[in-house]
């Protein structure tokens, strides 16, 4: 019944299902079944995760433990030839994004029911898209990840390129080379990695690279060439400008996937494959990343506040709500660690929730200009209340479950970084205030003739947001829910960082002024 | 005591989840606003309890204190620096004298408020949504007070200000209402971005969030004197923008934006006191410097309030700048204990300020929504109920004798007073709050007189003012009353207010158990800083009006001057005031024309009429520059960062299609030229293709032998090395 494959694959077959079905609502009742029929073994999971998790630790001995507890794993030998093994298993650190997987996509399938041209190819390539973003999280192997990550590319591709906005073509083209770009990086890598150790194993490789010699600058080089490729994906500043054009052409549900799962996976990226192979690169690391999660954090916030289309600006506090991710990640403190997972998942939900809502209001109004609407609250009340919920969710209002991981970001990076976290806090007051100006703009203040009669969210809309505001409130209150759960995890995370850092020392002492 | 303590909180959110989720149904849709009235009057009975078994306890000598036994943990982490140890977030409830207070204070003006609103906001749209944020409101603002650690304290402080957001964009599709909403949040947020890091800074260093944990270890010493400083600083940040005072005060006029009994509630008696509350409750984080940094602001604030209060027209906003002044004046004490007559003077100031505030309203609504005190005039004769309450109130806060404002303010004058003839140097804070007094006696009476005294100067206005309905009036003779008797020792309420709040200043500890000091009481009630005496500058100002060692006497005499000094002054300078009121305003017996004063005061009246151009100043700069930043920011994205990624992408289409060119032209035409050239030889070459056999064999076997030679050669050169 657990069975990450069976996660992976099933709505990769599905994808092949949907393709043999005539009737367009047909199609989509499909769909959602299907994604359905995914979500509940993942709900299993999540619920069963924690006992698994302890069993699976009470099995291994400590030497095994070493390489990280991992459960539902499955492994089969793929192309022996080159030790390529179809390895699938998740821990703390994957659980939460392959749940959002799961969770996130018949609520986009429920989001895409108004879609209506070629309604078979869209919700084909949806599943296709979804097998292989639930690969990425589960994969325990390089070879298999790779696989995976660039699998994902193709239905993107097509989902942006044929459904999108005015602008889609460049858009998609614009996403699909850029991710290559950084693509070629990770492949660079993997190989520089096999040829090294003759491994792909993402459990074996840490070990591995305690054994094996590697100059210091060739660490380095493989962990920039890493880090370009997940900073793309994040996104991190300077590498962020695909994301704007790519939400603001996607359809609403590409955009919730691409904001919810696809940004994950840089930062998951790094947590899987960066930290734990170049620790002591990492650990050179900790101070520009720092300073990267700033910018993102900042920068990000204040192009949102120039921003007049609603989609754009929702992008571009993506871009900030990132930044507390790389800022959390970037200290090696309990609580900013677990704080950066968490921010994770909940930029998530959060996220997702502000790209359906917008999409709720371009459907009826037909565009997105912020400045062209105004007392939306009056013919809309429903929809302005539950706005209103995922905006204060987004500015970090206590109770809800931004709070939590942006707090838990804070408090562990002053305990290092000082005047960069002191600096950072400045992005909750520009996230309130965009958050709020935008409030006042689209929903308060005079009621706008032309939209004085817009009908309300209906029921169907309603339900895709319902189940993401429950997570946003019920693990505000309860954090401890998500945080325990991937304790265990990201403990081991930060032992093998700690020994990273002593190791980079070790280094500096040796290697003196050849280390930048 | 946990389980009502939780109560207490939890019922007024239930109303709001209510009300928000089911508000709609057609069996609940009719009694929202007694939903939220049932839960603040259960909230208000079980405080009721748990206010008398204060009083109770403290009455047996008890330094009554009541900690949740086993807190619930809401997050544990590892201890970065001790192996082994949890850090845990540990939330529970915190009930001792103060925290009775407040509860009292927040529960009867909130109960207050809510009866009052079932008048003054009939028929409203929205209406039942009104009574579920109220609801929300009460929620977060008993948690502030009854939680027992920090991070709580920051939530509920920020669960505050978005209520006090919804509530004063309450009128949703009124422009000035929804930007003063987002104005209040914002601001409040500059202040809490202070708090926030004083929070870190006391994580970082203690690795706990539980006030007692925090206030044991600063007892003991862990932290230093500077450092202790410089959190507590930050930590006020949070104060100085939830309680508006300068230079974060411009958020409170503009909340006058929402319904008044929300001004009445939020903007005058609690919330925007919860700054006090803080200093006070955090008081063992403050130390004597960073008390006096509070004190100077305090003050400069109430008198610049005041100064602005005596010019406004806006009967509203007249009270808010009067608000503001309070709130200054509260936080203006310097010195050691100064929470005590702080605390003193935010009870009686929400009674008084919330009966104020909801006459205001009565008004308002008299006169169908007029705010402008230059249409008003002669009222008392239409609505004299409203008037008798306005009046009661103007005398609270003036600081007439037997009113409530007179014993707080008294205190915290006399206070001021001593500290200034202790150290010459800060006499500029009492002199400071002196003249404020008599501003404050002056523009109240200036309110009372323009709108109640004098020939109505909107005849129509006033032909169809009316007495407000009895739901409204009760409130406000039950808030007159209490504005009254708050300040009394021993009549009708005096057990009830005077009682709790004096001995702060001596607690039952010192007095009672001097043997045995509670480590927990001494920490929160410390009325000196851990400071010993001669450790420089912050032992000298630290007042020690209650310090045990040798000054008593001299230190009582001194006390005792400074009081009677000051009570006499702060009389005087309020009837002068007053007096001087009613030569304004006051028709019949007015001597100055107010617009000839105006005049002659031209430019200083500009200033306080404009406000000191707070507003405009904050436009110009700093707005004005977010807005060039952002906008360049947008800019340089789009056009830099975004222009070097299409760039990339353009350069590398340019340069395929170039190297397209160059396959065409060079690359192609190379292959075709030598192409032609080999079939030019060719041609040659095909006469030796005669036809005849023999020829062929010849040539095959002479190649043969060519190749035969070559190998050998090759073999030889090669394969001899």
């Amino acid at each position: 019944m657990f069975s990450l494959t069976f996660l992976t694959f099933g709505p990769i077959i599905g994808a092949a299902l949907v393709c043999l079905l005539k009737d367009d609502e047909t199609i989509r009742r499909a769909a959602l079944i299907i994604s359905l029929v995914v979500l509940f073994p993942g709900i299993a999971m999540v619920l069963d995760y924690n006992d698994s998790f302890a069993r699976a630790q009470a099995s291994l001995t400590a030497e095994q433990a070493a390489s990280g507890v991992f459960v539902y794993e499955e492994k089969i030998p793929w192309i022996e030839a080159f030790n390529i093994n179809y390895h699938m298993g998740v821990d703390g650190l994957s659980m939460p994004f392959v749940f959002l997987a799961v969770f996130l996509c018949p609520l986009c399938v429920l989001a895409s029911w108004g879609i209506r041209e070629k309604v078979k190819g869209y919700m084909a390539l949806f599943l296709l898209l979804e097998g292989a973003m639930i690969g990425v999280f589960a994969a325990l192997d390089l070879f298999l990840f790779f696989v995976f990550w660039e699998l994902m590319l193709l239905p993107m591709y097509f989902l942006i390129g044929i459904w999108g906005g005015p602008r889609r073509v460049y858009a998609a083209i614009k996403f699909v080379l850029y991710t290559l770009f950084g693509s070629i990086f990770l492949f660079i890598a993997m190989l520089v990695l096999y040829a090294k150790t003759g491994s792909f194993s993402l459990l074996e490789l840490p070990q591995l690279m305690g054994g094996i010699q590697m100059t210091w600058a060739v660490k380095l080089a493989l962990f920039i060439g890493l880090y370009v490729a997940f900073a793309i994906k994040i996104p991190a500043f300077p590498f962020h400008t695909w994301l704007p054009d790519a939400h603001v052409e996607a359809p609403t549900a590409i955009s919730v996937i691409l904001a919810g799962i696809l940004l994950k996976m840089g930062a998951y990226g790094l947590f899987r494959i960066s930290y734990p192979i170049f620790p002591d690169a990492a650990a050179w690391f900790c101070t520009p990343m720092a300073v990267i999660g700033l910018i993102n954090i900042v920068y990000g916030a204040l192009c949102a506040m120039a921003q007049s289309d609603l989609k754009k600006l929702v992008a571009y506090s993506s871009i900030s709500h990132m930044g507390y991710v790389m800022l959390g990640m970037a200290v090696y403190r309990e609580e900013s660690l677990q704080g950066a997972v968490f921010q994770m998942f909940n930029h998530g939900t959060i996220t997702a929730m502000l790209f359906l809502l917008v999409g709720v209001i371009y459907d009826r109004a037909h565009h997105r200009e912020i400045d062209g609407f105004g007392g939306l609250v009056k013919p809309m009340p429903v929809y302005g209340g539950i706005t209103a919920l995922a905006f204060f969710a987004a500015l970090g209002l206590p109770g809800l479950s931004g709070f939590i991981s942006e707090t838990l970001v804070f408090l562990g990076a002053f305990q290092e970084q000082r005047l960069i976290t002191c600096l950072s806090t400045s992005g909750i007051l520009l996230g309130a205030a965009y958050m709020l100006w935008t409030y006042q703009r689209v929903f308060m203040g005079p009621v706008n003739e032309k939209y004085a009669a817009l009908p309300e969210i209906s029921l169907r809309e309603i339900c895709t947001l319902a189940p993401l505001a429950v997570f946003v409130i019920v693990l505000g209150i309860f954090p401890s829910l998500f945080l325990n759960a991937i304790d265990p995890t990201m403990e081991h995370v930060l032992a093998s960082l700690q020994k990273g850092r002593e190791a980079y020392q070790a280094t500096l002492q040796v290697a003196g002024a050849l280390v930048p | 005591m946990t389980l009502r303590a939780f109560l207490i909180v939890v019922i007024p959110l239930l109303s709001f989840a209510t009300i928000i989720l089911f508000g709609r149904l057609s069996r609940l849709r009719g009694i929202c606003d007694r939903i939220a009235i049932a839960a603040i009057a259960i909230s208000f009975i079980l405080s009721y309890g748990i206010y008398r078994q204060a009083m109770s306890a403290y009455d047996m000598g008890e330094p009554f204190l009541h900690l949740t036994a086993a807190p619930f943990e809401w997050l544990t982490f590892d201890h970065p620096e001790a192996a082994g140890q949890q850090v845990s977030w540990k939330i529970g409830f915190w009930v001792d004298s103060m925290t009775a207070m407040m509860l009292m204070v927040v529960t009867i003006v909130s109960l207050l408020v809510h009866i009052f609103s079932l008048g003054y906001m009939k028929g409203e749209e929205n209406y039942n949504r009104f009574f579920a944020y109220l609801s929300l409101f009460s929620f977060s603002m008993l948690l502030l007070v009854l939680t027992d650690n920090l991070i709580i304290l920051y939530c509920c402080w920020e669960l505050v200000g978005i209520s006090s957001f919804l509530l004063i964009g309450f009128y949703v599709n009124r422009e000035s209402a929804a930007a003063a909403a987002k104005k209040a949040f914002v601001t409040n947020r500059v202040g809490d971005l202070g708090f926030a890091i004083g929070l870190f800074l006391i994580y970082s260093h203690f690795h706990t969030f539980s006030f007692r944990e925090v206030f044991e270890r600063i007892q003991a010493g862990e932290m230093s004197s500077l450092k202790l400083t410089i959190t507590s600083l930050f930590l006020f940040c949070g104060a100085v923008g939830k309680s508006a005072q300068f230079p974060l005060h411009i958020w409170l006029p503009d909340a006058m934006e929402g319904p008044t009994p929300v001004s009445a509630l939020i903007h005058a008696a609690t919330m925007v006191a919860a700054g006090v509350y803080m200093v006070a409750r955090l008081y063992p984080v403050f130390t004597p410097d960073s008390l006096l940094v509070v004190a100077y602001l305090g003050t400069f604030t109430a008198l610049m309030a005041a100064t602005i209060a005596v010019t406004q027209f806006d009967i509203k906003r007249v009270l808010a700048y009067s608000t503001l002044s309070q709130l200054g004046y509260m936080d203006g004490r310097p010195g050691g204990g100064a929470f005590t007559a702080s605390m003193f003077h935010l009870t009686t100031h929400a009674f008084f300020k919330a009966l104020l505030f909801l006459c205001s309203g009565s008004v308002i609504l008299a006169l169908h929504h007029e705010q402008d005190m230059r249409r008003m005039g002669g009222l008392w004769k239409k609505t004299p109920i409203t008037f008798l309450a306005m009046l009661t109130g103007c005398l609270a806060i003036s600081g007439i004798p037997f009113f409530s404002g007179f014993y707080s303010k008294d205190m915290i004058l006399a206070g001021a007073l001593e500290f200034g003839m202790r150290h010459p140097q800060h006499m500029l804070l009492f002199l400071a709050l002196l003249v404020t007094a008599g501003l404050t006696a002056f523009y109240m009476f200036r309110l009372l007189f323009m709108t109640f005294t004098g020939t109505p100067r909107d005849p129509h206005a006033y032909a169809h003012a009316h007495e407000s309905p009895r739901n409204v009036t009760i409130p406000l003779l039950l808030l007159a009353f209490l504005s009254i008797s708050a300040g009394w020792e021993h009549l009708g309420l005096g057990g009830f207010f005077k009682e709790r709040v004096i001995p702060w200043g001596k607690p039952p500890v010192s007095a009672h158990h001097a043997g045995t000091p509670n480590p927990l009481f001494d920490a929160a009630y410390a009325q000196e800083p851990p400071a010993t005496e001669g450790s420089g500058a912050s032992a000298t100002l630290s007042e020690g009006n209650t310090s045990p060692t040798g000054h008593g006497e001299e230190h009582d005499d001194l006390a005792h001057t400074a009081h009677v000094l000051a009570t006499t002054l702060s009389v005087i300078g309020s009837i002068i005031a007053i007096c001087l009121s009613a030569l304004f305003y006051w028709e019949r017996f007015r001597v100055v024309d107010p617009a000839r004063a105006a005049a002659m005061f031209g430019r200083f009246y500009d200033l306080s009429y404009n406000k000191y151009y707070v507003d405009e100043f904050y436009d110009r700069t700093l707005f004005r520059g977010l807005e060039v930043v952002r906008n360049f920011l947008a800019r340089f994205d789009l056009r830099i960062i975004d222009g070097i990624v299409n760039g990339t992408a353009s350069g590398t289409v340019k340069t395929s299609r170039g190297s397209g060119r160059f396959d065409l032209s060079v690359v192609d035409r190379l292959v075709n030229w030598l192409a032609e050239v080999i079939q030019g030889y060719g041609q040659r070459i095909r006469r030796i293709e005669s036809g005849v056999i023999q020829n062929y064999v010849l040539k095959a076997g002479g190649a043969f032998g060519v190749m035969v030679v070559l190998w050998f050669v090759m073999k030889s050169l090669w394969g001899g090395a």
